[in-house]
């Protein structure tokens, strides 16, 4: 289904162009990551890349199969994890059971899932009265066990300590090296040199810079992104 | 895994499943839909009557009371078997419109005027009615009318009338038309230390008299009659014609007369049963007049009224 | 006139006693009430989250509508039960007036709006919350609406229990279709109607008092249910 293809994507709302002129292949590899500081618009590509959001200019093409199969083999979480309100096995059973799964396969797998990030012990604790940490790690465990060939990640840590998020992107590194494109955004330096596979710099709606990332630690070529890696560009 | 089921609806699901037993159990028995007034119901004389009249014909009765207006409206639709009710002209009236057949004189007591103990307006040793209400009028004391077109209402507008005394203009200063049944009126009543007009029946029976009390009554102008008729049944065919019939020959038949005669409410008969015979009836009718001027605790000073 | 203390001791000894026609008069009541109050529910809590999920043409009319008919009047509500049930109506073939299932009907009426409107305020918030999630997870229209009645089931307990308020306490709707006929339709409310016509003021309290203490069984009932489900 890769690459997925972004061809002049706009989305604009009251009367403001949040995104405009956004052109970019996203190709199978290791994880791609949308950097840049709050407000640029990279929440907004997430979505508009997993098909929540429909833009206003441009098309999300993915490669191969129609939006509605797509849907099926991609998965997302979100920077404030959403927790139903009901046991940590049952947030992840109930993807699997919209998918269509039987009632045991969702079992082993949700099994699998809870054990991969660490949750076993909590399966039976309702999801709302686990940690940030925790609940961030079951939405990882949700979108892991529907088996996603594309994940999206909107700052998944950007309301966690130092501990947890070293948990979660623990997680991400292993799903990714299972196979699993990840996209993530996140205006989290540090978090962007750990993980990133390459940098998709954006910048008040527009994408400024796309760049492998250990080139563009090195030296990113706009602006932007240079006053943005010295800690200056906090807009 | 989830949970299948949804909790909070469990419970009210079960306890439909009970709530439907009573509805199921009912319409065991053969019963008729009596449609009758405050009066007769709140009295206590249906609770005396109905078990008497079930234990004899295997037949319940359901009471419906209300006044005698919506009674007669609720028969006129089809929604009772019986009327048992106290306005003569409407009843004559729902008749000879062909709603009902053979309406029947069942039992009679009287109006009584009720005020505070105290009896601001003079009524007590008024010579009649129609002058107890004009001392009323003339003092402004406070009147609480039912104000609800009921038998009850239209005998005291009646009266009103016949002391010429527009009462209706006055509605809202001392003429209070409380709009209500007649328990509710003479709540009231109490409250407002106001006059009332009330079925002899419902003054006995009621419990929140405080300082009230029976101020006037023995008038002629003040008899009560109540009839029963069972329903026509070429307009309502459901109408349960034998079943009605039966209840209304008991009625009046020498067990229902006797049943009537021996109700007592605090050691008094509200109710008496119509004379058989009227030509005795009217031989005695001679006696009441000389009671009017004086206060009357017993109905026993009109028993011969009818006629 | 009668204080609250003679009606609270009234109360007490006619509980005490456990009087049969006061048994048999709640156990109406309470049948009475709550069948309403789930026929209401069944119906409601479903159209609740359609309204919150589905969009629609006129949408916005149907939820002012619903919202308006938490307002019916208890007699007016009773009034075209009767017409409707009456033997000059046409559904009086049913032989329907004068029964528990007359007031039944007319109690689902005055309280489906009531958990109508409460359930789609709630579900709504939720549905705010859970909607990219759901999306994202590709859950159908079909598939949200139970999710949400799932997940929102505190509420809709609490939705219930404010119907259920309505239906306990309403006099109106009742005393018309049903008629109070003793040992038929004759109900906690009808019956302190009853008592109040009759002068009997501290009865009537106290009949008054102990439908409180039904409702508070009621309550803290389904509120005991409800903390254990909370959250799993």
């Amino acid at each position: 289904m890769l690459p997925l293809i972004l061809e002049g994507i706009g989305f604009r709302a009251g009367g403001q162009d949040l995104l405009a002129g956004v052109d970019l292949a996203i190709a199978a590899g290791p994880p791609t990551l949308f950097l840049g500081p709050n407000g640029a618009g990279k929440s907004l590509l997430l979505r508009l890349c997993h098909g929540l959001l429909t833009p206003t200019a441009g098309a999300v093409r993915w490669t191969g199969i129609d939006a509605e199969r797509a849907r099926r083999r991609q998965a997302m979480v979100f920077q404030t994890p959403v927790m139903l309100r009901r046991a940590a096995a049952a947030n992840v059973a109930y993807g699997l059971k919209l998918r269509g799964l039987a009632r045991a396969e969702r079992a082993a797998r949700t099994a699998e899932a809870l054990a991969l990030t660490g949750l076993a012990e909590l399966a039976k604790r309702p999801a709302r009265l686990l940690s940030g940490g925790e609940q961030q790690r079951l939405a990882l465990a949700r979108a892991w066990a529907l088996r996603p060939e594309v994940l999206f990640l909107d700052e998944p840590t950007a309301s966690l300590d130092p501990a947890a998020t070293g948990q979660v992107e623990a997680i991400v590194r292993g799903i990714a090296a299972a196979g699993v494109k990840i996209v993530m955004s996140t205006h989290d330096l540090g978090q962007a040199r750990r993980l990133a596979g390459e940098i998709v710099f954006l910048c008040r709606g527009r994408v400024a810079e796309r760049a492998a990332a250990g080139a563009f630690f090195a030296g990113p070529r706009c602006a932007e992104a240079r006053a943005f890696l010295e800690g200056r560009l906090t807009w | 895994m989830p949970r299948p089921t949804f909790p909070a609806l469990f419970p009210l699901v079960v306890l439909l499943a009970l709530a439907l037993a009573p509805v199921a159990r009912a319409g065991e028995r053969p019963f008729i839909t009596l449609a009758s007034t405050t009066s007769t119901e709140n009295s206590g004389l249906f609770a005396h009557l109905l078990p008497r009249f079930t234990a004899r014909t295997g037949i319940a009765v359901r009471v419906i009371a209300v006044g005698t207006g919506q009674a007669l409206r609720l028969a006129r639709n089809g929604d009772a078997d019986v009327l048992l009710v106290h306005h003569r002209p409407a009843e004559d009236a729902f008749v000879a419109e062909g709603f009902g057949i053979e309406r029947r004189d069942v039992m009679y007591n009287d109006f009584v005027l009720v005020g505070p103990a105290g009896d601001p307006a003079g009524i007590a040793g008024a010579p009649d009615a129609v002058t107890a209400l004009r001392r009323i009028a003339a003092a402004r004391s406070p009147f609480a009318s039912r104000g609800d077109d009921s038998g009850t209402h239209k005998l005291e507008r009646e009266l009103w009338a016949a002391a010429g005394i527009d009462a209706a203009a006055a509605s809202g200063t001392w003429y209070r038309e409380m709009g209500n049944g007649m328990g509710a009126t003479l709540n009231a009543a109490v409250a407002m230390n106001a006059y009332a007009l009330s079925d002899r029946a419902t003054w006995l029976a009621f419990g929140n008299r405080g300082t009230h009390r029976l101020l006037f009554a023995g008038d002629r102008a003040l008899l009560n009659p109540y009839g029963a008729i069972v329903v026509n049944p070429a307009r309502h065919p459901q109408v349960k014609v034998a079943l009605a019939r039966a209840f209304v020959d008991w009625l009046t038949g020498p067990e229902g007369r006797a049943a009537i005669a021996g109700f007592r409410v605090g050691g008094e008969q509200p109710f008496f049963p119509w004379p058989k015979d009227r030509t005795d009836a009217r031989g005695r009718t001679g006696s009441v007049p000389g009671h009017g001027h004086r206060r009357q605790e017993s109905t026993a000073a009109i028993a011969a009224a009818p006629g | 006139m009668p204080d609250l203390w003679e009606a609270a001791r009234l109360a007490l000894a006619l509980i005490v006693a456990g009087d049969p026609e006061l048994v048999e008069i709640v156990a109406r009541s309470l049948a009475v009430s709550l069948s309403a109050v789930a026929i209401a529910c069944l119906a409601g809590f479903p159209l609740g989250a359609l309204l919150a999920v589905v969009r629609f043409p006129g949408r916005r009319i149907v939820i002012v509508v619903v919202y308006t008919l938490m307002s019916l009047p208890p007699v007016f509500v009773g009034l075209l039960v009767y017409v409707l049930l009456s033997r000059s109506g046409p559904l009086g073939v049913l032989g329907l007036m004068f029964t528990p299932t007359a007031m039944v009907i007319a109690q689902a009426i005055l309280v489906g709006p009531i958990v109508t409107a409460l359930a789609h305020r709630a579900l709504r918030g939720l549905y705010v919350e859970y909607r990219d999630q759901l999306c994202s997870l590709g859950a159908r229209p079909w598939q949200v609406a139970p999710t949400l009645l799932v997940d929102g089931r505190t509420e809709l307990a609490t939705a219930a229990l404010a119907g259920f308020g309505r239906a306990i306490a309403e006099v109106g709707a009742v005393l018309i279709v049903g008629g109070n006929i003793a040992h038929v339709t004759r109900v906690m409310t009808t019956t302190i109607a009853l008592e109040t016509s009759k002068g009997n003021l501290a009865l009537a309290m106290a009949l008054g008092l102990i439908l409180l203490l039904i409702a508070l069984a009621v309550n803290a009932a389904v509120l005991a249910l409800g903390r254990d489900a909370r959250g799993t």
